[in-house]
């Protein structure tokens, strides 16, 4: 694979830029605000892993920045800026070829890639095809050697495998090599992995790190396993509610979590939570209805540490470290937990 | 007779046949090979894929067998196998002693007492189906009446975690992740089965809602009597969840034993990768290698001998020619591989002793 053609946007400027994102689905009996207010900025070579709650945003905010959403059920508010250019002016012809050129996403559902009735190898090429303009002999060969980058065994035959004959888990590195097909700059993965047997995850870590790495392949990466996020995130976003509650470098986030949501997150997967026989913690009660968020900080009915405080508005965010924000009241300068004598503990 | 469906004190236990010593399910000689050309002269089929080529295993009543290994190797096509979803080319079935099919135990009575989790909560669930008509779906094709299905759909629904009175009337679409993966749960419960298979059933929930999902796994298992054979590719939750372990690998059993011994000094290679693929929790102290190198190997031409003998850092000339048998290397604990097996030509291996004591 050759590396992307040059980037216009200059250097130090964010390849992927988006500022109060916000997203509502406007088809049910009352709009859905599945998007809040999301700022999120990402440079070249650079992995952010989102991490969060089921139904927190994390694929409807990937969809916005692909513009993948049903335009007449869903309005996107706020602006989304991906190598240089403003998504939500881009003309038909060029929104065909950001999508897949730009950037390209790996699905969560594996069953969105792929077409049933077509040969996985045939879909590839031609994706090469109608962006590059190349011959189908050039196509194939691109998707043979995609093929054997993401580790597929017996790529030549697999090639000519209609999805169904897939297993799962190389249906989703089929489905990486799709996304790879016509050499994006940033690659949108929506747990890549949650799929995968360990050695096959592990291979397809370090091959996202090598991208990286080797092509400047700016990724955002979905996932629920915080194990994941460890080995691949330069920089951890944790999203709640439709809102980034907390970010920053993945060292801090990880040894020092700040919003008590991160907290809960990290704890359920700490290795002592597996004992057999004993129960596993959970956050208790449920996330919040998004036809009706709650004025202040949307965690604060499930929070341990709430105080009245925390429904009188959106928390701002605050440093939490040198490289790490939070979106939570107690750190703001004086503000004591109830729980901090326990905390400590 | 009572109808079990009907009837809300019926025991599983009560349709124990065997007793507690045998197994409710137990498999030999499993074989299922897709595609490929066969001869009219019958025989081996050509250039098919062999997803499931001889396993064998058992899972006793009450308990929870995990099951592991490469993507591939098989453990969906098994799962599906045992549920009859697809015939497989040999090998035999036996829930709890009687051979699934016989006249002892015809396919529909046998589908009531087995039931299986999907991985993919949505694409599992009707559409346009109601929540509660969703569960009640199985139990009405079994000819229960519209009004008691649907009562039973709402004892169901409270049971994993759901109210009734809100979530009754909803649609597929307007669940989470997390609620549409306990509706196919409560929809596998609603045949009242005692063996359930989970393939990947929490692997696309956040990690709170999953937690939750196996705690009310647990509860469900004490509460009502039931076996689970659990498919996952999350070691943590398997050690969590399972009794035993059995890992496969390309179409085979490389190992199965007790869960504690599997997960902490597994004996076969493989397994040995594959515990060491589990990512890091250290931000500092990243993988920096696979584990495991090399590809997994073509299922439709798989290695002689023993099929991980390409990718083994242990392998030996023997293992190209000999495949290895899956024997006991101590109570309950079998491995399908030479190192293991004393006097077996392996280097590695201990020497056979003519009198053992
Ligand atoms: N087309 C739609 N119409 C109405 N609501 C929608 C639609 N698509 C998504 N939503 C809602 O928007 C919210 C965010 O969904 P999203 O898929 O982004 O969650 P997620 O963070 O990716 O969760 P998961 O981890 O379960 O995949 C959810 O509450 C979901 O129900
Ligand atoms: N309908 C089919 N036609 C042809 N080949 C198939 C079919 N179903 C499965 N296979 C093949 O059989 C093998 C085993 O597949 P299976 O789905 O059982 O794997 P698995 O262990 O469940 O993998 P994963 O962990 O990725 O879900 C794979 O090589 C797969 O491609
Ligand atoms: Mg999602
Ligand atoms: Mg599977």
């Amino acid at each position: 694979m050759s590396s992307p053609s040059s980037s216009p946007v200059p250097t130090g400027q964010p390849l992927v830029e988006t500022k109060d994102l916000t997203v509502d689905f406007t088809g049910g009996a009352r709009p859905v605000r599945a998007v809040a207010g999301v700022d999120l900025t990402l440079g070249a070579g650079e992995l952010v892993a989102l991490l969060g709650e089921s139904g927190s945003g994390k694929s409807v905010t990937l969809r916005a920045l692909m513009r993948l959403l049903p335009e007449r059920r869903a309005t996107t508010g706020g602006s989304i800026r991906v190598d240089g250019r403003d998504v939500a002016a881009l003309g038909r012809k060029e929104l065909a070829r950001f999508r897949g050129g730009t950037v390209a996403m790996i699905f969560q559902e594996p069953g969105l890639a792929f077409d049933p009735v077509y040969r996985v190898g045939d879909q590839i090429a031609e994706a090469v095809m109608r962006h590059e303009g190349v011959s189908r002999r050039s196509g194939r060969a691109r998707a043979l050697e995609l093929f054997e980058r993401v580790r597929i065994p017996s790529a030549a035959t697999r090639l000519d495998n209609y999805p169904h004959e897939m297993s799962g888990g190389m249906r989703q590195r089929a489905m990486i090599a799709l996304a790879l097909a016509c050499r994006p700059k940033v690659l949108l993965a929506d747990e890549p992995t949650t799929a995968l047997d360990a050695t096959v995850q592990i291979q397809i870590l370090l091959l996202l790190r090598e991208l990286q790495r080797e092509f400047g392949l700016a990724v955002i990466f979905v996932t629920h396993d915080i194990g994941v996020a460890t080995e691949v995130a330069d920089r951890i976003a944790v999203m709640y509610a439709g809102r980034i509650v907390e970010r920053g470098d993945c060292r801090d986030v990880i040894r020092a979590p700040a919003h008590p949501y991160t907290r809960g997150l990290l704890f359920s997967r700490a290795d002592h939570a597996f004992t057999k026989g004993t129960r596993l913690r959970t956050i208790p009660g449920s996330p919040p209805d998004l036809t009706a968020l709650p004025p202040g900080c949307a965690f604060a009915p499930r929070c341990a540490e709430a105080m009245p405080a925390c429904s009188a508005g959106v928390p701002e965010e605050i440093a939490a470290s040198e490289t790490h924000v939070a979106r939570c009241i107690l750190l703001r300068p004086g503000v004591q937990s109830r729980t901090d004598a326990t905390a400590a503990a | 007779m009572s109808d079990p469906i009907l009837d809300p004190t019926f025991d599983p236990a009560a349709r124990d046949r065997g007793g507690p010593a045998q197994p409710l399910l137990s498999v030999t000689g499993l074989v299922k090979h897709f595609g490929g050309k066969r001869s009219w002269r019958g025989g081996e089929a050509k250039g098919a894929v062999r997803a499931v080529d001889g396993v064998d295993f058992a899972i006793a009543k009450g308990e929870t067998l995990g099951v592991v290994g490469e993507s591939g190797c098989g453990k969906s096509t098994t799962a599906r196998l045992v549920m009859q979803i697809i015939k497989p080319d040999a090998g035999e079935i036996v829930f709890d002693g009687e051979a699934v099919g016989s006249r002892a135990l015809d396919l529909e009575a046998y589908r009531r007492e087995v039931q299986m989790v999907f991985q993919d909560s949505y694409a599992s669930l009707n559409p346009r189906l109601t929540v509660e008509d969703t569960i009640a779906f199985g139990p009405r094709v079994h000819g229960v009446p519209r009004r008691e299905a649907t009562g039973r759909a709402h004892d169901l629904l409270a049971k994993v975690g759901l109210e009734p009175g809100r979530f009754a009337g909803r649609y597929p679409h307007e669940l989470s992740g997390g609620q549409r993966q306990r509706i196919n749960i409560a929809r596998a419960l609603a045949l009242q089965p005692r063996l359930v298979i989970l393939d990947e059933a929490v692997s696309a929930l956040d990690k709170s809602v999953e937690a939750q999902v196996l705690n009310l796994l647990l509860d469900l298992k004490a509460e009502l009597g039931l076996t689970y054979m659990f498919i996952s590719h999350d070691l943590n939750v398997v050690r969590f969840m399972a009794d035993r372990v059995m890992v496969m690998y390309l179409g085979k059993v490389a190992e199965v034993g007790p869960s504690d011994v599997i997960l902490q000094q597994p004996s076969h290679p493989y397994t040995g990768a594959l515990l060491a693929s589990m990512p890091s929790t250290d931000p500092d102290n990243r993988t920096l290698e696979a584990p495991l190198f090399g590809d997994p190997p073509n299922p439709i031409d798989p290695p002689s001998g023993c099929r991980f003998h390409t990718r083994c850092r242990h392998t030996s000339a023997i293992c190209a020619n000999v495949p290895p048998p899956l024997a006991a290397v101590r109570p309950s604990h079998e491995v399908a591989c030479l190192m293991a097996q004393p006097g077996s030509g392996h280097p590695l291996a201990a020497p056979l002793r003519e009198n053992a004591a």
